[in-house]
């Protein structure tokens, strides 16, 4: 198959040796588990239980609400012990609503949905719920709920599905070790998800620097023939999704579309993966493969670990420390986020926990931009860091804006590449949420500026009214009048209103 | 709560291994056998020049660091002023007065670089405002060539005769010889066409090889190149800017060497002499003052390919080299604005692409 070029890229220290090699071993069940109600993008899900309840594994503790959300499981049988707050997986620390669950150590399933025995002969619609009842999420990283993407078939005419074993960001071999030893699940999740999504074509992408992957891959493919394997050049970042497309179909998914306007969906290995055992089994998302791996960590593995598990468990389990960690890493190095405490629990997009050391990170103070324009000819979106960067410290956001920086996805190619060391990404970072809190104030703005109109004119509507009825009780002879143009201009805004 | 680490500084957590220092020492030791050989070639005065120049920007460097209340250490050991003075030297000729170094690295350190705001600042290549104020302001002593009297041959200067030239500016009238960029312009001028002058200047293979007047480090064209070629592999220069000026250079010169050869020398004589080659992998090539995008080199490289000719056969000096790229570095501004990459699914005009058919 013909692969394309796609712009710019690096090729960072992979570093992906160090636990390539390693097993998926099965963490062994913490005592107590802590799922928070948000493990991914959208509405965070409404809990379905209270303190002391027992639960078993697989039950539905908290349910997805609103239109964007996900249900999440008890990953073990045991009793609730509290409903309460927790520092999150995030940058910040922040606490969040989180159940936690103590494990009684029999690890039971409860009662689970019907496997489905032929999921290629049910209608698509049975997927999609099973899927979305099942809690599972984009297990890439980004977390998105999978079951939405999974109905993207019911509005348009979808060509192919793409499944991404790009696995770009160094030190992540998860991806890599579920391709290994998984192949047949894998494969027979994506055939059920293509078959929800109606595309006629499975092509699953992978890194060439994932040999084994491949051959294992190609030979569970090599009965479907609409299954397609295929290797992509080793060019950070491949896995991103607008690129791997471009790279094996050749199109550029245009500004503000998603690649499904062009027919093509990408899901990640691991959630096709999730995908079978829901269907196959009824089993729902309540462990993931997580990469530990980082030269702080002494014994580097792959960990199956249940959601929930508290970052320092697994870093326990991989025999703690054995240097000081200068940052730890939630994700890969390059688009990953700093975890500020071991406290935070493994979530459903969790891929790895990287423990790095100064000299991994090799950070260095920013000095003078040389403008040797590297971070142009590296930019995977085509933008000008070294302009954009220049204007956000100057605090002009709307000429950064102007420079697309809203177009720019944080893959971090830029900084890693800057020979001043200049934190291009931090600066974007601040530009993006900084211009989203400026758009949002200003369609709340125009909101508020709307109903007040509105009310003006619904005040004014109910005194003409009052006066109506006055003068038709005092002079009942006269016809009423209401006035056409106002009335018209009136009937207008209502109707922005409403919609 | 067992924090861990400072979140402080959202990613990436890994780096490449570049940075200023070392790409700032890789263009150094890309220049080192060239300047190596020529200062074997121009001999002492060229070698204590050469000293005193380097010198002189390094100090001036920590002299404005130190007003500018700027970590002094810190900042030289970027190198950039190392850069600076070698390169200035390099373009300076060869037994000039060692006043000239220092006055050249004071136009270049203190007023095209630091009155700007330091490295990265510049909106003119320093080495070259150096050169060229020097031109401007001194063109006597800007314009001693000398023949090359290789270190320890007969005829080369001792050491105290050498001090006498560099510090006492007794360069002996029997040994200056002209650049034959300079020599074809005088015969021009006294309507001697360039078919019978270029008789009297160094045939190609001398020229090629260094054995030729001109400034101190530009006439040893195979090591340059190979210096050039030494920053291509290494990926610190692209072919860009160099392809494009000694390309608009060749093909305008040999252009006009075909309409009138009686009046324009050709295009392989405009590549080989004066600072052609240096100027294109060294000088033009600088980052800071050069455009950032890889269309936008193309533009200036071009530019300066041009203008170098055009100086040359139309204007009062013989050589344009530093003129051209002062030229041009001005409208890298504007040449960068226009040479914007085109972002991914969007046009030339930022908008987004259409919806292409599906596969």
């Amino acid at each position: 198959m013909k692969i394309f070029t796609v712009r710019g890229g690096i090729h960072p220290e992979y570093r992906k040796d160090i636990t390539s090699e390693k097993g998926i071993t099965v963490l062994p069940m913490p005592a107590t588990l802590y799922i928070p109600l948000q493990q991914h993008i959208g509405a965070p899900a409404e809990v379905l239980v209270v303190a002391g309840d027992p639960v078993k594994k697989g039950q539905m503790i908290a349910r997805n609400q609103g239109s964007v959300s996900a249900s999440h499981h008890a990953p073990t049988s045991g009793r609730i012990m509290e409903i309460t707050e927790v520092a999150a997986p995030h940058p910040s620390g922040l606490p969040q609503t989180t159940i936690i669950l103590e494990s009684d150590g029999k690890d039971e399933w409860g009662d689970l949905p019907e496997p489905i025995t032929d999921p290629f002969a049910v209608d698509p619609k049975a997927i999609h719920d099973r899927v979305a009842c099942s809690g599972i999420v984009g297990m890439g990283g980004a977390a998105f709920p999978s079951a939405i993407k999974l109905n993207l078939g019911q509005q348009k005419k979808l060509e192919i599905l793409l499944l991404n074993g790009a696995e770009c960001e160094p030190y992540l071999t998860c991806d890599d070790r579920v391709m290994r030893e998984h192949a047949d699940e894998v494969v027979d999740g994506a055939r059920i998800m293509a078959h929800a999504l109606g595309t006629p074509r499975v092509i699953i992408g992978i890194e060439q620097n994932k040999p084994q992957a491949i051959e294992a891959m190609t030979r569970a493919a090599s009965t479907f023939p609409n299954v397609e394997v295929v290797a992509v050049p080793v060019q950070y970042p491949m896995g991103s999704e607008r690129h791997l497309v471009q790279a094996i179909t050749g199109i550029e998914t245009p500004a503000r579309k998603l690649t499904a306007d062009l027919g093509i969906v990408v899901h990640n290995v691991a959630t096709a993966r999730a995908v079978h055992h829901a269907v196959r089994f009824g089993r729902p998302l309540v462990a993931r493969v997580v990469t530990v791996s980082g030269g702080a960590i002494r014994d580097p593995k792959n960990l199956l670990a249940p959601i929930g598990a508290k970052i320092a468990d697994l870093v326990e389990f991989c025999g703690g420390f054995a240097a000081r960690p200068e940052s730890v890493v939630n994700g890969g190095p390059m688009m990953g986020q700093p975890l500020a405490s071991l406290d935070a629990p493994v979530v459903k997009g969790t891929s790895g926990i990287l423990a790095l050391t100064a000299e991994e990170i090799n950070d260095r103070p920013a000095s003078a931009c040389i403008r040797c324009g590297s971070c142009i000819t590296i930019c995977p979106c085509g933008l000008s860091p070294v302009e954009m960067s220049a204007f956000i410290r100057k605090d002009n956001l709307e000429t950064a804006a102007k420079l697309g920086v809203m177009d720019c996805f944080s893959c971090g190619s830029c900084s890693w590449v800057c020979p001043s060391h200049i934190p291009l990404v931090h600066y974007f970072n601040y530009a993006k949420g900084m211009l989203r809190d400026q758009e949002s104030d200003r369609r709340k703005n125009e909101r508020i500026k709307l109903l007040a109109e509105v009310r003006v004119i619904r005040v004014e509507k109910a005194a003409e009214a009052k006066r109506a009825a006055l003068a038709a009780k005092s002079k009942p002879a006269a016809e009423a009048a209401p006035s056409g143009a106002a009335g018209e201009a009136k009937a207008a805004t209502e109707e922005k209103v409403n919609a | 709560m067992s924090v861990v680490a400072s979140a402080k500084k959202s990613g990436p957590f890994a780096h490449g291994f570049s940075s200023v220092q070392k790409t700032m020492f890789t263009v150094l030791l890309a220049l080192a056998p060239a300047t190596a050989f020529n200062l074997y070639l121009f001999g002492w005065p060229a070698i204590l020049l050469f000293t005193i120049t380097v010198g002189a920007c390094v100090a001036i460097e920590a002299v404005c660091l130190q007003l500018a209340g700027k970590p002094v250490g810190a900042t030289l050991a970027d190198c950039s002023a190392v850069l600076t003075g070698w390169l200035l030297a390099m373009s300076l000729p060869p037994w000039a007065p060692w006043w000239v170094g220092v006055l050249a690295a004071i136009f270049a350190i203190a007023l095209a670089k630091h009155a700007f705001g330091g490295i990265g600042q510049n909106v003119f290549n320093p080495a070259m405002v150096g050169r060229t104020v020097m031109l401007i302001s001194f063109p006597v002593a800007m314009t001693i060539w000398v023949a090359p009297h290789p270190l320890f041959s007969a005829g080369a200067p001792g050491l105290a005769e050498s001090f006498a030239i560099t510090f006492g500016g007794n360069v002996p009238d029997t040994m200056s010889a002209a650049s034959a960029l300079g020599h074809i312009k005088t015969e021009l001028s006294r309507g001697i066409p360039v078919t019978q002058s270029m008789s009297q200047v160094p045939d190609l293979m001398d020229m090629t090889l260094g054995y030729r007047a001109g400034s101190m480090g530009e006439t040893s064209l195979l090591l340059i190149l190979a210096g050039g070629l030494f920053l291509m592999a290494k990926r610190i220069i692209s072919w860009h800017i160099p392809v494009s000026m000694m390309g608009s250079l060749f093909l305008i010169a040999a252009l006009f060497h075909a309409i009138d050869p009686a009046r324009f020398t050709s295009g392989t004589f405009h590549l080989v002499s004066g600072a052609t080659v240096l100027g294109a992998f060294f000088i033009a090539t600088d980052y800071v003052t050069s455009p950032v995008s890889k269309s936008g080199q193309l533009v200036f490289g071009a530019g300066v390919g041009l203008l170098t000719w055009s100086i040359r056969n139309f204007a009062g000096y013989p050589e344009g080299m530093a003129f051209a790229v002062l030229l041009m570095n001005s409208l890298t501004p504007i040449i960068d604005q226009y040479t914007r990459p085109r972002a991914f699914g969007r046009n030339r005009k930022g908008e987004p692409l259409p919806l292409e058919k599906k596969p």
